[in-house]
């Protein structure tokens, strides 16, 4: 049902450069850059392996590496959304 | 000719070229406010391949986020402003003016000096405007004795003005208004680094806190700080307590509540507040003066089209900080360059952090992840919360180093 307006809206968006809707950025990884840069005490996490992103918030969430901060944000997270997340910010910033 | 008339014109110029182009080019948007949000959501709606405007009154923007240790003299005013040169360097088009009139039926909005730009989606994010019609007495002409400083610039170097003159000995009266107001845990903070500058310098003076409320954000932290660090300076004074501010006298300098009169040597009054006056003009307030808004696009509830962000909009559980408004701008936009390409936008989540300053070296935190529930932007269950209470004094250093760092990250992704 989805597909014709879909499909149309491609034909309408495509010349004009709208990004797709393949680059959309899993749910709450927008936020990330908030925080996380280079230099900062907080850290850049672009571009970093998704394995390590992964099993980072994996740890914040269930408190086994603690940390007063990330502790409390990575528990709004489920395990499929965080693994969504560490893929979506390790593609980022790679060329 | 003054600069925001030659920028309006050097925008009209390069817009009349762009126009054979733009006849089947990008749709645009227009944004409304260069601050956390409205720069953030134009930054994101430009690399979205949209034609965005952004309209913001200021040349230069004053931040409010560390503004409190300006006051207290931990921070240099240089520190607080931006430019929009970053934001013109990447491509987008910046028309310093007032928006004064918005047409939602055609889609188009009127500048100060009578220029139009055509919409096809508009992002407002106007921050607030100062109820100065609430607490009786307390016009702009008080604020010029008795400063509220939230909103950063002329009334922040006031304000740090008053304290640093202020004589030993002397009364700091800080008036603190009821739910919902920018930025939560702010008042405590600044009561907390004028409290450093008193114990540090002035050690006899004393800060009356006058709140209208009971509890408050991040309040267990903050006590306990202030019992270890300012028991001698900060008197605190909730609500049930006679807490609300009734009126003010500033000729006299006399701020009173129903219970009690209060003489004081500087006194900062942060009155109530609403959604920045456009917000009114384009309809897109209730009787709350604050904007409700669909929680997945941030599209207005009231006006079809116009999408509101930050701290003028009802983002229900989310605090109206800057963190909030960078975080909601980049969820609009992607609702907006969805929407603008016939797609369904996806369900977002959203996160919070606020760092708030005690002492120098002392910071403590308050985090939050969202999503739409019911309606609103609802707290995820089991997420979100303060820095522990008994933490140890290593952990206030880190998150004092925390803040400054976020400022410093946020500041140059947003003005870049
Ligand atoms: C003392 C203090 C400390 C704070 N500390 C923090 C903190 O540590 N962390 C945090 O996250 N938040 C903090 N905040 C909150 C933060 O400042 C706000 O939440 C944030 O600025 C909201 O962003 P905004 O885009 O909604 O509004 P603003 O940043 O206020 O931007 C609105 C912009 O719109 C422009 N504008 C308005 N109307 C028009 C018009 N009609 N035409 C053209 N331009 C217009 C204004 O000039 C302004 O530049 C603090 C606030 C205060 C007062």
């Amino acid at each position: 049902m989805k597909l014709f307006p879909m499909v149309a809206a491609c034909l309408l968006a495509g010349p004009v450069g709208v990004a797709s809707a393949a680059e959309r950025p899993p749910p709450g990884a927008s936020s990330c850059a908030g925080c996380h840069a280079e230099g900062a005490a907080m850290g850049a996490i672009d571009g970093r392996p998704e394995a390590e992103i992964a099993a980072a918030l994996a740890a914040y969430r269930s408190g086994t590496r603690p940390d007063s901060v990330m502790g409390r944000i990575a528990k709004g997270f489920s395990e499929a959304e965080s693994q969504a997340i560490a893929a979506y910010l390790a593609r980022q910033g790679q060329p | 000719m003054n600069t925001t008339r030659r920028a309006l014109l050097a925008a009209g110029a390069s817009l009349a070229l762009a126009r054979p182009a733009l006849a089947q080019a990008a749709p645009k948007v227009v944004v409304i406010g260069g601050g956390f949000g409205g720069a953030t959501a134009a930054r994101a709606l430009h690399r979205g391949g949209l034609d965005v405007t952004l309209v913001e009154v200021n040349p230069t923007y004053v931040a409010c986020p560390f503004s409190n240790e300006v006051i207290a003299g931990l921070q240099p005013m240089a520190a607080q402003r931006f430019g929009y040169e970053g934001l013109a360097r990447a491509g987008i088009r910046v028309v310093h003016a007032a928006a004064t009139g918005i047409d939602a039926g055609a889609r188009r909005v009127t500048l100060a000096d009578g220029t139009t730009f055509p919409y096809d989606r508009l992002v407002l994010s106007p921050g607030i405007d100062l109820r100065f019609d609430a607490i009786p007495g307390y016009d702009e002409a008080a604020a010029a004795r008795m400063p509220h400083a939230w909103k950063a610039g002329e009334q922040t170097l006031l304000l740090a003005r008053q304290i640093e003159a202020m004589p030993e000995g002397g009364t700091v009266v800080l008036a603190v208004p009821g739910n919902p107001y920018r930025c939560p845990p702010g008042p405590y903070e600044r009561a907390s680094l004028i409290a450093h500058v008193l114990k540090t310098r002035k050690p006899r003076a004393k800060l009356i806190l006058l709140d209208a409320k009971d509890t408050f954000s991040k309040q267990r932290l903050f006590q306990s700080a202030w019992a270890t660090l300012y028991p001698e300076q900060i008197e605190y004074v909730p609500l049930a307590e006679g807490g609300q501010v009734s009126a003010v006298e500033p000729d006299a300098m006399i701020v009173r509540t129903d219970f009690a009169e209060y003489k004081a040597d500087v006194a900062c009054i942060i009155p109530p507040q609403r959604a920045g006056r456009i917000a009114i003009v384009a309809g897109v307030a209730d009787r709350s003066g604050w904007c409700p808004i669909d929680p997945v696009t941030f599209e207005s509830r009231l006006v079809p089209g116009l999408h509101v962000i930050g701290d003028a909009a009802i983002a229900g559980a989310m605090p109206k900080s800057a963190f909030s408004a960078n975080a909601q701008a980049k969820v609009c936009a992607a609702a907006v360059i969805d929407l603008l390409a016939g797609r369904a936008p996806e369900t977002p989540k959203l996160i919070n952090t606020c760092y708030s300053l005690v002492a120098p070296g002392y910071g403590i935190s308050i985090a939050g992840v969202y999503h739409p529930a019911g309606g609103v932007l609802a707290d995820v269950e089991g997420a979100g919360g303060i820095s522990p209470v008994d933490a140890p004094r290593s952990l206030r250093e880190q998150e004092a180093l925390y803040a400054a760092d976020w400022y410093r990250t946020i500041t140059r992704q947003v003005f870049g």
